[in-house]
């Protein structure tokens, strides 16, 4: 940010200080005031934008010292490359909300900090030992505590209760087992002639098809990657297990449509009747429940082996270059805004997944699962989701797998040869960070 | 200016007035050639000296490794795979357009009716944000309630997924770009073909000449000069249309649409590879400057002797 | 053109029908945008005569991102760019045009350069350049790369060149000095080329997006372009409706200024000679 606008901020915020209070203005002028820039990955246009407007609001009512100030970012890739940009032209955002997987990479920029040297009393203990373990996967490494769960999702089948009775399937069921899957896919598809008007399942492949992949490979029992970050295993037996399962859903059994389908479409998709059953992150759900004229209901992904899903979304990161005492508030911010009261709004009002226990057991929280007993599925899913992909020099190695998916989804290669050259890429990217 | 005097006895009050234009012309030149060498000239000369060292990574600063980078791009299928598309998009564009552009000058040039909206029609695409309208086309392809998919129903016909399988993602692109372009250039073409004089007309009637022959002996060589200009924008355009990539598929499925450019931005603003990106952008600047001397050097040529 | 090869009976019909057909798929586009953004969003797919009509599509899109602000960026940005590009641009095309100097061909080269090593292409490296001149995130940053321009020079040379000898030496016979000449004989004339140079370049900052997406990260210098790839970039699927309303307004002036001068800008081409 320009220098311009920060002297702007300060000077109106010092005004209106003044302004209102002749007692109040010596000592907050003594205070220096502290501003936190804070990037967010704004994921959908208005709603969102608005809720973070207001939380930075209501903190800084509550912090007169700190004005948290939001810049929207676009896509997450698009954040990412904008914090790294600033990191490395010397001003970068005290805070940002980045994809979990993004750790290594930022920590090989040497762009962030980690929060442990901020956590020092027992209530900060508590907090951080608060959040769902299986969000903390990926965001700790080496022993340390490099990122903050805040807006995270896993993946969930949402099904259309109304063409599940059309086809004769019970609407309150949804597949258990991958043959289920198949089964009921098949019985959802309708075809007219050559033409298929209506697909049994879709699962999105454009843009990041290796997060929705993951759940099949987990749900085949394989792991794509170790803990270090440093070494993949695209092509192991299960994975390419779970790419086959994925291919012979529309080569095979063509339940599913044939080729990339596309991520932002889907939804769309699903509204339109043009597929009984999709795939997508849980932070749909709020949108899925304004646009959908039909009953639907959300579910864990159906089992193959065992069940699963990858962890999903963003965390708070703590920037390097930021003084100390920008880190400070900024790490006060976080705290709030995590609070178990937030975590349970944030979570009612988008369909995120709230990040912690206690925040299922608030009155607010308890009240809206028990009206709409869809939004706890994500919670239960939890106890099978796994760290999604994440390692060095994250981006590469991921467009690896993704490249391999979509060449294994468009019939250009077997599962088999695609996954392999996906290794072989990601071998040669991580060989130097063993 | 006046021409320097042949005679060796130059007095010294021409040269001086000599001097001073020289002055003049250097301080009316500078501003331009200054931000000229700042934003093109040295750095096109500093990505040649980038693309020989490492990446700088907080934990290993860069070395130079002299051919290191442009070893690993010729191992590096999507590099090759990103030039093909562009070989095939820049074909697919340029012939397309130009050929578009003129056809529509030459309509909306005769009296057609309606074709102050038919003119209105062709330019529309240049005045709407790229990153806007492929949104649009991102409906326009989407398999079955899309709009070709809602056209090609009416006929029975089940369309592809345009932009999700290999085959026919490129091609979808390809002709975003010819969409955007060819009304832009088709202004060139209309003021040109408005600048020649009816008289010629007149006189290829008289000696019973078709209209196919007068496009064709006529305006089409007056219109040479604009088609040089036209063909050099829709080559620059072939290298630099990319903003509809970032909308519509990201250079998927398995790069079938990763453009140079595209790629160039991906491995140095997404993966920070910054020297391998000055590698890959050193082949774009050679390709450029290849097709610019042919262009001046073989077509302009042709066009003044003719 | 003449009357001579005006096509006559079905030639006419058969054009004026391909002339059309021609026109629809170009106007469709901006067709559809129209359609989607004035009705509610379940119609984005579907077209049914008497579909509802709503504004609310606008409403939604302007408190969904601060596009006021945006209007402001984009128009200081393609006002500035338009500016300083005609007043620097004039000066070298004035002293390629009308002064010999040694070492002038080889510096039209070096300019002409530039219309093929576009600043588009060397985004890693001016990337570096903002980082050091410390601009970066800032209206400038975005404009700087583009303002000395050799389209704008190459084509009022041309113009300038053109200019009869004749008047610029009455001018300098009744004491203008080179400055006054340049303002009183060669701008005036190159009016047309102005006009359709200033369409050119403000049509082309407008849309541009690549170089702004890399240089900005904030609202306050963020343009159009990049706030709408921000706003429409999206987890939770593409709202049509919502896009279309977005797009209609950030090219709406643009669009209504076409409309109202485009027999200007023709014929300002037509006499700028670009051709």
């Amino acid at each position: 940010m320009s220098n311009r606008i920060d002297r702007r901020t300060l000077l109106k915020a010092g005004s209106a200080l003044a302004a209102s209070s002749p007692f109040l203005a010596a000592p907050a002028l003594a205070q220096a005031k502290v501003e936190v820039s804070f990037f967010y990955p704004v994921a959908v246009g208005g709603p969102i934008t608005r809720l973070i407007d207001t939380y930075a609001a209501d903190f800084a009512k509550e912090n007169p010292a700190i004005t948290v100030k939001p810049i929207y970012a676009g896509t997450y890739q698009e954040t990412i490359v904008k914090a790294i940009t600033a990191h490395k032209s010397g001003t970068p955002p005290v805070t940002s909300v980045l994809l979990s997987t993004d750790m290594f990479t930022l920590i090989d920029e040497d762009a962030i900090v980690p929060f442990d040297d901020f956590i020092k009393t027992d209530a900060d203990k508590a907090w951080l030992a608060s959040f769902f373990p299986s969000f903390m996967e990926n965001s700790q490494t080496g022993g340390k505590t490099w990122g903050i769960p805040f807006q995270r999702s896993t993946i969930v089948l949402y099904w259309n209760k109304e063409l599940f009775k059309e086809a004769g399937l019970d609407p309150e069921k949804p597949p258990q087992t991958w043959a289920e899957q198949v089964a009921f896919a098949e019985k959802l598809t309708k075809r007219d002639g050559a033409n298929t008007t209506q697909w049994g399942l879709q699962i999105p492949s454009s843009g990041f098809p290796y997060w929705l992949f993951q759940a099949l490979a987990i749900q085949a029992d394989a792991v794509l990657m170790n803990k270090e970050g440093n070494r993949t295993a695209y092509d192991a037996p299960g994975v390419i297990e779970a790419l086959q399962y994925w291919v012979d859903l529309s080569r095979k059994h063509r339940v599913h449509p044939t080729g990339i389908v596309e991520w932002g479409t889907t939804p769309r998709d699903f509204f339109e009747k043009k597929c009984a059953m999709m795939w997508t992150t849980t932070g749909n759900l709020t949108n899925v429940r304004t646009n959908a004229k039909f009953p639907f209901g959300v579910g864990m992904l159906a089992a193959g082996k065992r069940r699963g899903s990858p962890t999903g979304g963003g965390n708070f990161y703590l920037s390097k270059k930021a003084s100390r005492a920008e880190q400070e508030a900024a790490f006060k911010f976080i705290q709030w805004i995590t609070s178990p009261e937030r975590a349970a709004k944030w979570g009612i009002d988008t369909g995120y997944v709230a990040v912690r226990k206690d925040a299922f057991d608030t009155p607010a929280m308890k009240e809206y699962v028990a009206g709409f007993p869809a939004a706890a599925v994500a919670r239960d899913q939890l106890q099978y989701a796994v760290a999604e992909l994440s390692t060095h020099e994250n981006q590469r190695v991921t467009k690896a797998l993704n490249d391999g998916l979509q060449a294994a989804l468009n019939g250009t290669k077997t599962p088999e040869a695609a996954m392999k050259d996906s290794q072989a890429e990601a071998e040669r990217i991580l060989r130097s960070y063993r | 200016m006046k021409r320097p005097p042949a005679n060796p006895a130059v007095s010294r009050l021409q040269y001086r007035t000599q001097t001073r234009t020289w002055i003049h012309a250097w301080l009316m030149l500078g501003p331009s050639l200054a931000l000229l060498i700042l934003f093109t000239h040295w750095p096109a000369v500093n990505t040649l000296i980038d693309s020989l060292y490492s990446t700088p990574r907080p934990r290993r600063p860069a070395r130079f490794v002299g051919p290191a980078n442009f070893e690993q791009m010729m191992a590096d299928p999507i590099f090759w795979q990103a030039m093909w598309n562009n070989l095939w998009f820049a074909l697919g564009t340029i012939p397309t357009s130009i050929a578009l552009a003129l056809l529509m000058a030459v309509w909306v040039n005769d009296r057609i009716a309606g074709r102050t909206l038919v003119r209105m029609a062709y330019f529309t695409p240049t005045v709407l944000p790229m990153i806007a309208v492929a949104n649009i086309w991102l409906f326009f392809y989407t398999p079955q309630y899309g709009l070709l998919a809602q056209i090609l129903g009416v006929f029975g016909i089940t369309g592809p997924n345009w932009l999700g399988s290999n085959e026919t993602a490129l091609f979808a692109v390809t002709v975003v770009a010819v969409w955007k372009e060819a009304g832009f250039f088709m202004i060139f073409y209309l003021a040109a073909l408005q600048t020649i004089s009816p008289s010629l007309a007149e006189a290829a009637a008289l000696e019973g000449a078709s209209r196919w022959t007068y496009f064709r002996r006529i305006q089409f060589p007056l219109l040479m000069p604009t088609t040089l200009f036209v063909l050099v924008n829709a080559v620059i355009g072939a290298f630099r249309t990319i903003d509809h990539i970032f909308v519509m598929t990201r250079g998927g499925p398995d790069n079938a649409t990763a453009l140079l450019l595209f790629y160039i931005y991906q491995v140095g603003f997404s993966f920070w590879d910054t020297t391998y990106a000055a590698a890959l952008t050193v082949v774009l600047l050679v390709l450029l400057g290849l097709l610019a001397l042919i262009q001046y050097g073989v077509l302009e040529r042709r066009v003044h002797y003719r | 053109m003449s009357e001579v090869y005006a096509p006559r009976g079905w030639g006419k019909v058969a054009e004026t029908a391909g002339a059309w057909l021609l026109a629809i798929v170009w106007i469709a586009p901006l067709a559809y945008a129209v359609w989607t953004a004035f009705h509610p969003s379940e119609f984005s797919t579907r077209f049914e005569l008497f579909a509802p009509l709503t504004l609310d599509n606008f409403k939604r899109a302007w408190e969904a991102a601060p596009f006021a602000r945006y209007f402001l960026n984009t128009f200081l940005l393609v006002t500035g760019v338009l500016a300083c590009q005609l007043v620097l641009c004039t000066l070298a095309a004035f002293a390629f045009a009308r002064y010999e100097f040694p070492g002038a061909t080889v510096v039209f080269a070096l300019v002409l350069a530039q219309l093929m090593i576009m600043p588009d292409v060397l985004i890693v490296e001016n990337y570096k350049t903002m980082n050091r001149l410390g601009v970066l995130d800032s209206i400038p940053a975005i404009g700087l790369p583009y303002v000395a321009s050799a389209f704008g020079i190459f084509l009022l040379r041309q113009t300038f060149k053109m200019v009869p000898k004749e008047l610029d030496d009455a001018a300098r016979v009744e004491g203008a000095s080179p400055m006054q000449v340049l303002w009183r004989v060669y701008v005036p004339l190159g009016r047309p080329v102005y006009i359709a140079y200033g369409l050119v370049s403000v049509s082309y900052h407008w849309n541009n997006f690549l170089w702004p997406l890399i240089v900005t990260n904030s609202v306050e210098s963020r343009p159009l372009t990049v706030g709408l790839q921000v706003f429409s970039s999206t987890d939770q699927g593409i709202d049509w409706a919502i896009i279309c309303a977005a797009t209609l307004m950030t090219s709406a002036p643009l669009l209504i200024g076409f409309l109202l001068f485009q027999r200007q800008f023709v014929q300002s081409f037509m006499r700028a000679g670009i051709k």
